[in-house]
């Protein structure tokens, strides 16, 4: 399935019953470098807008939101080490955590790709 | 164009470069001949040390001229203007050493018999005066060592307060605004509450439909408190601050102020007047100590009628019989969440804050915010059309720029402050508050004159001219004249050194201590 996105710059990525959750290319280019990434661990029950992942960069500190409610089921242990990723490739090896839905409903509320384009141009 | 000069020392002129003290000395050398001690036998046992611990050993001389090179490469309030917005780097006068090394003052022990320190516990019953006077507010606990330590203070006694009405279950969320200094939403989550952001309006300031939104969402039962400050992160007063604290009084909440930018507003708004239930002032800001204090900081947590049986122990009480400590919860009804620190808080800093105090009066204190609030406006106004300034003036205490007006020319806010330093300038607060992009926030303070102001804003002025022009080198390899060029603080972050150890020994350097 085509990519997802919130308001908070975080895409989803659904593959059968788990998705994978990142943040977008405009979200770690305006985080700038980022130093240190602390991802959730596996069965760790979030509920939509928990903080669910902790991501900082050389100018500021900040919260990973949970996009959905449901139970994580693996966090990406690579960012430990090599939290560039994240810079480096936003949308693939840096992705933060993958997850099981407790309700899928919650996807149809989120932007598509186009939406969530519109409203970064919407920012500036 | 090279500014430096080969030499053999690897110094310039006299500006020298300085190794680290465990480069400097020796582990086997001993500053101080001392006579062998005779062999008495070890009584530690167990806690015996089990290997060296591996001090380098210098002469007197050798360590003071260290720290006196160290002292000189750093950049002071002593030394040069410091805009660092939110921090207030004002002047330290000198009058406030002088009598904080006054010896009634200087060389008493907190665990001094209280008869022999009444002139101590007097002043600290005199700068209680003060601070309540000014702020218009019941209570003080001076105690709290910091700021962020006097926000903890404030936070525990609206929790008490909350647990002591039975709340402590229902009421969790603490409303904090977008543009918070980040110790308050860590202050709250420290307590167990759960921290709600409040938007800000195109205004810069709290959108109030949006607090009352918050507010409301569960009939206001389950809001602890609001954290906000005032003047703004953003340099702004918050207009509604009344109307904010009557909402929130309404549905049974506090009202925590954070007091960092009480210098924009010192002797012409009382925070009681606003409706605030608690406020820490931090005495390095506005009250002219030293910041970093020598030692632990102070931040006096002022208290409202609704908390003020929650201060913690100690404080001193003036009984008609002299001064007294109440130290216990023995010695008082009060309910009092308990103590924060060891002892009474930061005797230095309360010496030097009343001295400031006393030495201006209550017309110098109002004159210090009027002044304080006009050199950030002459900043602004002087700089606006040149820089971008994200909300309409005037400003309060600190004029806040985005990087808009760097816009296409390849260089931002990081290279802009990097460039500031080759100007001789400490560079002002950069990328805070989050709220703005590229944020650049200068704060001259009120003991900066006119003609200082004039040149920082013409160099700013030149600077801003260089980066229009595409003068790119100016920025991006600066600093160039700095003891050390633009440091590499991703990697500082991602692979942090943060201690030294000692070098792999090399073949022929033996008689190291063994492992």
């Amino acid at each position: 399935m085509s990519k997802k996105f919130t308001k908070d710059h975080e895409w989803i990525s659904l593959d059968g019953d788990i998705a994978t959750v990142g943040i977008t290319a405009y979200a770690q280019e305006q985080l700038g470098d980022v130093v240190f990434v602390e991802v959730p661990e596996a069965g760790r029950q979030v509920s939509q807008g928990d903080d669910a992942a902790v991501v900082e960069s050389v100018k500021a500190a900040s919260e990973v939101y949970a996009p959905l409610s449901g139970e994580v089921v693996e966090g990406n242990g690579a960012l430990e080490a090599n939290p560039e990723l994240v810079n480096q490739s936003p949308d693939e090896d840096g992705w933060f955590f993958k997850m099981t839905l407790s309700d899928a409903g919650q996807l149809d509320e989120l932007m598509d790709e186009a939406a969530y384009q519109a409203f970064v141009k919407e920012l500036g | 164009m090279s500014t430096t000069k080969q030499t053999y020392s690897g110094n310039q002129g006299l500006v020298l470069e300085e190794a680290l003290i465990f480069e400097i000395g020796v582990v086997s050398k001993c500053g101080v001949d001392m006579e062998a001690i005779p062999d008495t036998g070890s009584m530690l046992g167990d806690c015996a040390a089990e290997q060296a611990v591996d001090l380098p050993g210098l002469s007197e001389p050798e360590a003071m001229r260290h720290y006196v090179r160290l002292s000189q490469k750093n950049h002071s309030i002593d030394a040069g203007l410091y805009p660092l917005g939110s921090c207030t780097m004002k002047h330290n006068p000198r009058l406030n050493e002088k009598m904080a090394r006054l010896p009634g003052f200087g060389d008493i022990h907190p665990l001094q018999p209280q008869s022999s320190v009444q002139g101590a516990l007097q002043l600290m019953d005199t700068l209680a005066h003060w601070l309540k006077t000014l702020t218009g507010m019941p209570a003080v606990a001076l105690s709290p060592k910091a700021g962020a330590h006097g926000e903890l203070c404030g936070m525990m006694a609206i929790r008490a307060a909350i647990e002591a009405k039975g709340e402590l279950e229902t009421r969790k969320r603490v409303l904090v605004p977008e543009s918070a200094h980040g110790t308050n939403p860590a202050t709250a989550a420290l307590l167990g509450f759960k921290v709600d952001g409040i938007p800000a309006d195109a205004d810069g300031r709290v959108d109030l439909q949006a607090f009352k939104a918050k507010l409301n969402e569960n009939g206001g039962q389950d809001v602890a408190a609001i954290m906000l400050t005032n003047p703004n992160t953003c340099g702004l007063f918050e207009r509604d601050i009344i109307e904010i604290a009557d909402a929130l009084h309404e549905v049974g909440g506090y009202f925590y102020c954070d007091g960092a930018n009480f210098n924009a507003i010192v002797g012409r708004v009382r925070p009681g007047d606003l409706g605030v239930d608690a406020m820490h002032i931090n005495l390095h800001k506005t009250f002219s100590t030293p910041h970093g204090g020598g030692g632990p900081g102070s931040g006096p947590t002022v208290l409202s009628d609704r908390l003020a049986a929650f201060a913690p122990l100690p404080f001193v009480v003036d009984d008609g019989d002299g001064f007294k400590l109440i130290e216990d919860a023995s010695q008082t009804d009060q309910p009092s969440f308990g103590r924060m620190v060891a002892f009474h808080g930061q005797m230095g800093m309360f010496v030097r804050a009343l001295s400031y105090m006393m030495s201006h009066g209550s017309d110098g204190l109002r004159q210090v915010a009027e002044d304080a609030v006009l050199n950030a406006n002459y900043v602004l106004a002087s700089l606006k059309d040149l820089m971008s300034a994200p909300f309409n003036g005037p400003c309060m205490h600190e004029a806040l720029f985005d990087d808009g007006f760097l816009k296409g020319t390849g260089i931002d806010t990081l290279d802009f402050a990097k460039a500031m330093i080759d100007e001789g300038y400490h560079p002002m607060t950069m990328y805070f508050p989050l709220v703005v992009h590229g944020a650049m926030l200068i704060e001259p303070t009120e003991t900066e004159s006119k003609a200082t102001l004039d040149l920082f804003i013409g160099t700013m002025c030149d600077l801003v001219a260089g980066a229009k022009s595409g003068d790119l080198a100016r920025f991006k390899q600066a600093p160039e004249l700095a003891p050390r060029r633009r440091l590499d603080e991703t990697l500082a972050a991602r692979n942090p050194v943060l201690r030294w150890r000692q070098p792999e020994p090399d073949a022929q350097v033996t008689g190291q201590a063994a492992e």
